[in-house]
């Protein structure tokens, strides 16, 4: 911290202390008040340290008898109890890393017009139409993929990039035309995390400060230059966040992808082929789980969900704050 | 002011107390019903397939008894852990239970009561193929063991002298949860193909060799119905009801057979022709040997455990068997169920007193 913020911070200290001491009957009030202030921001951190710790005793069983073939590997088969994550976990990082590929420059591109270039009339209606996309409930979004997406996949998509283009013999476009694929996974969640990162960036571009973009103007800045010299820099922590936050909701969707993603245990090496996600695999397994040991590999699966999103958290963190120390 | 306050508050208490009268005298009533027909309340939970038929039964059946019978439609595997905990009075299943699950259950030994008759189709998406498909045991399960994997392969042709079958990839939908139409279908598959019994097996879980997964019957339908050259495998009754294409498979005779009403309680009344009428009740009844059985049928059961519930609450559940036995059988056809046949109802019901004794003597032999 400067220098000159303390002695202002001082003043309005010293200022509060005065004014509570005057209205001293308010004081049971204010200490009501921070006491349950504390206790409700106590309460979340210890709802996901209780998450983590029922998760951990019940999957114990599963780690104890399997160990690291947990995460190594690739064969799920519950009658023979061999409990691979290998190909959920790499398939819930494929949809979701592409989707955020996909995504990112969309929804930049749409925060940049709203908030820089869109004349005042069309700014409202565009801001609305996105935020309304964030409001669709995930099923909506899976109907329609299963309906609409997914028969296009097959019928023009999947035929033009192998016999058109001649890529059939390529991996990443290798197997049958089923329709329902990773790639049809990624869309879906292209077209669901659009709207929150252009939400979160739209919000971090209006609040780079006005004097910035008249200064860069006002240096004879063309309207590209302001917004690539003064503004994207002003907001590139905000930006990496909304990144981020697009990339925890990928992370975690479930009924959508489920309807999609065709629910078959691969490694997602083709982007045509079935694939998996953990998500999915916890939504379809877990109300018919056989066993002990399936329901104790299925509650491993939700703790390898629940520390990779806590990584990617953590990164996110760790990225923001880098991004904020350069400028 | 205050008057009218007054007054009103004043109204308000008579309406409370005529309206708490009126409750009263009508539960009074109640009550006075339920003492001649002694009201009891049972609670079950299990299989998700029977629930339709058992939700319309046990309404119908606490009006004519006044036994009230709460089912919730939590999955096969879910009524059978709650069974264990003893947390319901009835468990359902579309599989059997164990040895080792039956021996889990707390002092008492479970007995499976079928219901009703379940049967998996094989529905199909070839909108240019007119006829019904045929399939042969040993080609199905090459279809799902990915063996068989175009629809113009010969063995498919020789099958179908009368259709013209596509030059495309056959897409394979089974189901991405656990289920007990998997379990009967992995059964059958198990019983007629010697590769599929030493791979994948019988599961409610298989690993499947190849295709996608969809999530419950409507998932599996929904698959099959926007694929062209698609091929799964749905519970009967959501066929029928959805009117979707469905398959004739050869059966152990060599008949090719629809999945319909009367090839479903031929394979009942075939396969348990040779049981005598004490037996265990856990029986699979895929591939059953009756010349024109469905091969992919199976009960679905009741659990009871007598010994967990006592005597009132296990006659309660004998007087429901025997009424939805005798006269169930309509509305079980008018939800597209398969009642039980003659041949397998007469001898449940004659021995259902032996099989769920109510009386300590009776269950000390």
């Amino acid at each position: 911290m400067a220098a000159p913020p303390i002695p202002s911070f001082a003043t309005d200290q010293s200022r509060a202390r005065e004014s509570s001491r005057q209205r001293g009957v308010q004081s049971i009030g204010d200490r009501l008040y921070g006491g349950w202030i504390t206790a409700s921001a106590l309460v979340i951190p210890a709802l996901l340290l209780l998450v983590a710790v029922v998760i951990a005793i019940s999957a114990w069983p599963a780690v104890q008898s399997l160990g690291w073939r947990l995460l190594t590997d690739t064969t799920w088969d519950v009658p023979h109890a061999r409990f691979g994550l290998l190909p959920a976990l790499l398939g819930t990082l494929a949809s979701s890393v592409l989707a955020l590929t996909l995504a990112t420059p969309l929804a930049f591109g749409a925060a940049i017009f709203v908030s820089e270039l869109a004349p005042p009339r069309l700014r409202r209606p565009v801001a609305l139409l996105i935020d309304g996309l964030a409001a669709i409930p995930s099923v909506v979004y899976g109907l329609w993929a299963l309906v609409v997406l997914v028969p296009w996949l097959r019928r023009d998509v999947m035929p033009f990039v192998r016999d058109t283009l001649a890529l059939g013999n390529v991996p990443l476009f290798a197997g049958p035309a089923y329709g329902p694929s990773l790639l049809a996974a990624a869309l879906v969640l292209t077209i669901m995390i659009l709207p929150f990162i252009a939400a979160v960036a739209r919000e971090v571009l209006q609040a780079v400060p006005r004097s910035q973009r008249e200064a860069a103007l006002a240096l004879g800045a063309t309207r590209w230059e302001m917004i690539r010299d003064a503004v994207l820099p002003n907001a590139r922590a905000g930006l990496v966040g909304a990144m981020i936050l697009g990339l925890g909701r990928a992370l975690g969707e479930t009924m959508a992808v489920t309807m999609v993603i065709g629910n078959a245990h691969l490694l997602p090496t083709s982007l045509f082929q079935p694939a998996y996600t953990i998500a999915s695999l916890l939504a379809n397994q877990f109300a018919e789980a056989s066993g002990p040991l399936h329901v104790s590999a299925l509650m491993a699966a939700a703790g390898v969900l629940l520390a990779v999103t806590i990584v990617v958290n953590g990164f996110a963190r760790w990225l923001v704050r880098r991004t904020e120390q350069q400028r | 002011m205050a008057g009218t306050r007054v007054r009103r508050a004043a109204r308000w208490c008579a309406a409370a107390v005529l309206f708490t009268g009126v409750f009263a005298a009508c539960t009074n009533g109640d009550r006075r019903d339920a003492a001649t027909s002694a009201r009891i309340d049972l609670l079950g939970a299990g299989a998700t397939f029977p629930y339709p038929l058992y939700a319309r039964w046990f309404n119908a059946f606490a009006r004519d008894s006044g036994v009230r019978i709460n089912y919730q439609s939590i999955g096969s595997g879910g009524g059978i852990r709650q069974l264990t905990a003893g947390t319901v009075d009835f468990g359902a299943t579309d599989v059997p239970m164990t040895d080792e699950e039956m021996a889990a259950v707390p002092g008492g030994k479970v007995v499976h009561l079928p219901t009703v008759l379940g049967a998996v189709a094989i529905t199909y998406n070839l909108p240019d193929v007119e006829p019904p498909l045929r399939l042969s045991p040993d080609v199905l399960a090459d279809i799902f063991l990915g063996r068989v994997t175009r629809w113009n392969d010969p063995r498919l042709a020789a099958l179908n002298p009368r259709a013209t079958l596509p030059a495309t990839d056959i897409l394979v939908v089974h189901r991405a949860d656990g289920s007990g139409t998997s379990f009967i279908f992995s059964d059958y598959l198990t019983r007629v193909s010697p590769t599929w019994a030493e791979g994948p097996g019988r599961s409610k879980e298989v690993r499947w060799p190849v295709g996608i997964g969809g999530k419950g019957n409507e998932g599996v339908a929904a698959q099959v119905k926007a694929m062209p050259g698609a091929i799964g495998y749905i519970e009967a009754t959501y066929a029928r009801q959805n009117r979707l294409r469905t398959a004739h498979l050869q059966n152990a005779a060599g008949t090719f057979t629809p999945p319909a009403a009367f090839e479903i309680a031929a394979a009942a009344s075939s396969a348990l022709a040779t049981l005598d009428e004490d037996a265990d009740l856990r029986v699979s009844i895929v591939n059953a040997p009756g010349e024109r059985a469905y091969p992919i049928a199976s009960f679905t059961w009741m659990l009871v455990a007598p010994d967990l519930i006592g005597a009132e609450r296990t006659e309660a559940l004998k007087r429901f068997l025997r009424w939805a036995l005798s006269s169930g059988d309509e509305m079980a056809r008018t939800l597209g169920y398969e009642p039980l046949p003659e041949e397998v109802a007469a001898p449940l019901l004659e021995s259902l007193d032996r099989r769920l004794p109510t009386s300590s003597a009776a269950s000390r032999p």
